[in-house]
């Protein structure tokens, strides 16, 4: 701030910014103009063919994967850039992205424990925005308790596998390509023992896809089942027996710094409700006014927690804050569907045609997930008090 | 904006969490706190005199070390978290920071230098109210030639009896104006009584002013100043209040993990876990807020937003200071409830402070009218 022109010109998160602002500004137009501010959380079933396409004009825009190493297609920018650039892709109204998948967990997981084979055959599928992944991990009996898949995996004598179970609560798996699974490939073992991590087509008769519909109406996420389904022997990622390990790095990225650019879209859902409220009267009611300055504070503490994890450097270690950093974001964003909610007074009360008001719809619904997945309050809490406090650790199967 | 610590912030932090530790212990409190004098006047001198916490702040121009407004959170966390019975607070977040942002440059020059060296210690009203003016209810100036002359009553001047002078707003009847007055402790006319309170870790006095002489140390106050002196003292005090909140954190953990019930720790009972755990989220959730507000405030926010900033840290520092307070005491059983343990202490200090300039409804109200009229959707 306060900084010459000429040195903010030659900062490269700077530049960053402004080429991608520029770009949005010229390409989220023409057909993808309804796009903007569409496919976020709870609005997973807006248009996929069209997001689909969305995700090869990004690509070749160059602005696909742009944290990955430039070997593998990426941009290789540093995270600051990278905040910059999902601020403003956010702030511009980009659409949810339906690479996230692919981009922020398969293909990062693939660059740290793939095979060169394995990269030069899946890594440009995501780069070009072709090949689209679902997360293949819950199963009936293993939710918070992920080390008790019980999938069965084996592998035939021509070294290709076979996969035989049942998976649940997989997003997006009827708009995907691929999926990649954690499945037991050792008879009788137990917990994170045993486990392999296998990739493979979803477009196979093995494979049955059953979607789950959710609070909202929507069916964002499915019933996966495995019925023989084959993998090729190139699928096994890592060794065989060692998927835990794989399975628990994806998860650290998971946490990294792609959920930064989600504040962008809390900004932007924090303004709808302040537009909803001054358009209501409810900006008048003392009560309402409390909650609001509360929602405002908490969104700029997230802000700077994420600063603090970044300040770091570009090692998103789990410090203090990035350890309450999922339980707080979480937390508040289902918080904010409930303010808004409230701010709507009767008219949340029937599905809306307003997208406005429809969205901060779906901000309530869906951020009742937000506090489920990706590790539920409760396993949040575990962790903090293990990991942070050195509480005694839980009882573990 | 870079939320990590420079070198010089963290030798500061460390070296006041070193010292602190060992000369405001426990111990140390209450011994302040139960014998004649409120306030350690021997560690007093170390840190203003010898240590010159009292300059980080202050610009170089004033002879201070002119370090921001980090340093300065830091240094309060630390006098927050180790309860320091010391006039720091009302020396460098009231006194200092009002005559910095509310000052003639002239009265400026002449005061911030001696803070700076520790020769001068400062206090200023704390009102409940957002609006620091409303401490001039009680007083009269009258301007006799080029001094003035102060009647009346002064409420709620944290340390009142440690310092040396008095920043005291006035109501000037000539102008019908308000000024913002230097009354020395020593002066003619002027009575302090000092008022027991439940946390005798801050103790407030009122003065009685009988025609006595003070200097008026401001050319006109303006919205502006008074603004920005409101901002960093609330900032300051979410400060301490987050040095508080931590330290109730690592008196329960010790407790819980040392406590054995039913054969194990009553730390390893979930419902026990997870208090800890939500108490670490409001503590670094508020490290955060404070740790980034006081980085904002340095890069030249406009006055706006950092007085909306401000009103938010400090509304959520009253509420996770409270939160991990009442937890403490909830989570240590029986020895809680006592006088022997300290988390009592936390726990007043976090209920007394609730309400300095602004209470949390205050609070809420001011950061939604910054949000209704600026923020755009
Ligand atoms: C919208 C959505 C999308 C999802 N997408 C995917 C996906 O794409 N791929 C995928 O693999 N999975 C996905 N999931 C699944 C998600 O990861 C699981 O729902 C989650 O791990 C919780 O498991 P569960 O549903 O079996 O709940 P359970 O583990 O049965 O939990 C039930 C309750 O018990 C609590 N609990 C469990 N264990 C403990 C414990 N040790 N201590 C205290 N409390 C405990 C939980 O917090 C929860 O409140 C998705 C879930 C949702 C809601």
């Amino acid at each position: 701030m306060g900084a010459p022109e000429t040195a903010l010109a030659q900062n490269p998160v700077d530049q960053i910014r402004r080429a991608i602002a520029q770009w949005m500004a010229e390409h989220l137009t023409g057909e993808f103009a309804a796009l903007r501010h569409r496919g976020g959380p709870g609005d997973e079933g807006a248009d996929p063919a069209l997001r689909k396409r969305w995700e090869r004009e990004m690509a070749a825009g160059g602005w696909t994967c742009v944290g990955w190493p430039e070997a593998y297609g990426g941009r290789g920018l540093s995270i600051d850039a990278q905040v910059a650039f999902h601020e403003e892709y956010a702030r511009a109204g980009g659409p949810g992205r339906m690479g996230h998948i692919g981009e922020g967990l398969i293909g990062p997981t693939l660059i740290r424990y793939g095979s060169d084979a394995q990269k030069a055959r899946f890594l440009p599928g995501i780069v070009e925005g072709r090949t689209f992944w679902a997360q293949g991990y819950s199963e009936p009996n293993a939710g918070s308790d992920l080390a008790n898949v019980q999938t069965r995996c084996w592998q035939c004598d021509d070294g290709s596998w076979r996969l035989s179970g049942q998976k649940i609560w997989t997003s997006l798996a009827h708009e995907s390509d691929w999926i990649f699974v954690l499945a037991r490939s050792e008879p009788g073992s137990k917990g994170r023992h045993g486990l392999s991590f296998l990739l493979l087509p979803l477009d196979q008769p093995g494979v049955t896809i059953r979607p789950i519909r959710q609070i909202s109406g929507e069916a964002e996420f499915n019933e996966v089942f495995f019925d023989e389904a084959v993998a090729e022997a190139d699928g096994l990622v890592g060794e065989p027996g060692k998927g835990w390990e794989v399975a628990m790095g994806l998860l650290e990225i998971e946490r990294g710094v792609s959920t930064l650019g989600q504040q962008m879209h809390f900004a932007h859902e924090l303004g709808l409700v302040v537009e909803v409220a001054r358009r209501n009267g409810a900006d008048r009611d003392p009560a309402f006014r409390a909650r609001l300055a509360r929602a405002w504070g908490g969104l700029r503490v997230m802000r700077y927690n994420a600063l603090r994890m970044l300040s770091g450097g570009d090692d998103l270690k789990l410090g203090r804050e990035a350890l309450i950093y999922k339980y707080h974001w979480s937390n508040w964003h289902r918080d904010l569907g409930k303010l808004a909610m409230d701010a709507l007074g009767p008219e949340a009360d029937t599905p809306s045609e307003d997208p406005a008001v429809r969205r901060l719809q779906q901000v309530f619904f869906f951020s009742r997930a937000d506090t489920i997945y990706a590790g539920s309050n409760e396993i949040q809490l575990n962790l903090i008090a293990e990991r942070g406090l050195g509480l005694p650790r839980e009882p573990r199967g | 904006m870079n939320l990590g610590l420079s070198e010089d912030e963290r030798m500061i932090a460390d070296a006041a969490a070193d010292l602190l530790g060992q000369r405001s212990d426990s111990a140390a409190v209450r011994n302040c706190i139960e014998g004649e004098h409120g306030s350690d006047t021997a560690l007093w001198q170390q840190i203003a005199s010898e240590l010159g916490w009292c300059a980080v702040g202050i610009d170089e121009a004033a002879d201070g070390m002119g370090m921001g407004a980090m340093a300065q959170a830091l240094l309060f966390e630390q006098t927050g978290a180790h309860l320091l019975c010391a006039p720091f607070f009302s020396t460098v977040a009231l006194g200092a920071n009002l005559l910095t942002h509310c000052g003639s440059e002239s009265s400026r020059q002449a005061m911030l230098p001696a803070v700076a060296d520790g020769g001068l210690s400062l206090s200023a009203p704390l009102p409940s109210t957002p609006d620091w003016r409303t401490a001039a209810e009680q007083v009269e100036a009258r301007s006799a030639g080029d001094d003035w002359r102060l009647d009346g009553q002064v409420d709620r001047v944290p340390d009142a009896a440690y310092v040396d002078a008095w920043l005291v707003f006035a109501r000037c009847d000539a102008q019908g104006d308000i000024g913002l007055f230097r009354v020395d402790a020593k002066a003619a006319g002027a009575t302090v009584t000092m008022h027991p309170g439940w946390d005798a870790t801050r103790c407030f006095g009122s003065l009685r002013l009988d025609d006595v002489a003070a200097e008026r140390l401001d050319e006109g106050l303006t919205l502006q100043g008074l603004s920005q002196a409101t901002a960093y003292a609330r900032l300051y005090l979410a400060a301490e209040a987050l040095g508080g909140a931590q330290r109730c954190l690592e008196l329960t953990t010790a407790y819980v993990m040392e406590r054995k019930q039913f054969g194990r720790a009553v730390g390893s009972f979930q419902a026990v876990k997870h208090r800890c755990a939500q108490m670490m989220v409001a503590v670094e959730a508020l490290r955060s807020g404070v740790y980034g507000v006081a980085r904002l405030s340095e890069q030249g926010a406009a006055i706006e937003h950092l007085a909306a900033e401000c009103a938010a840290v400090r509304l959520q520092a009253d509420e996770a200071f409270f939160f991990c307070a009442q937890e403490a005491i909830q989570l240590h059983g029986g020895v809680g409830f006592t006088w022997e343990y300290d988390p009592h202490l936390y726990f007043k200090r976090a209920q007394a402070a609730r309400h300095w300039l602004g209470a949390p409804e205050a609070l809420a109200e001011e950061t939604a009218d910054y949000v209704l009229n600026e923020v755009a959707a």
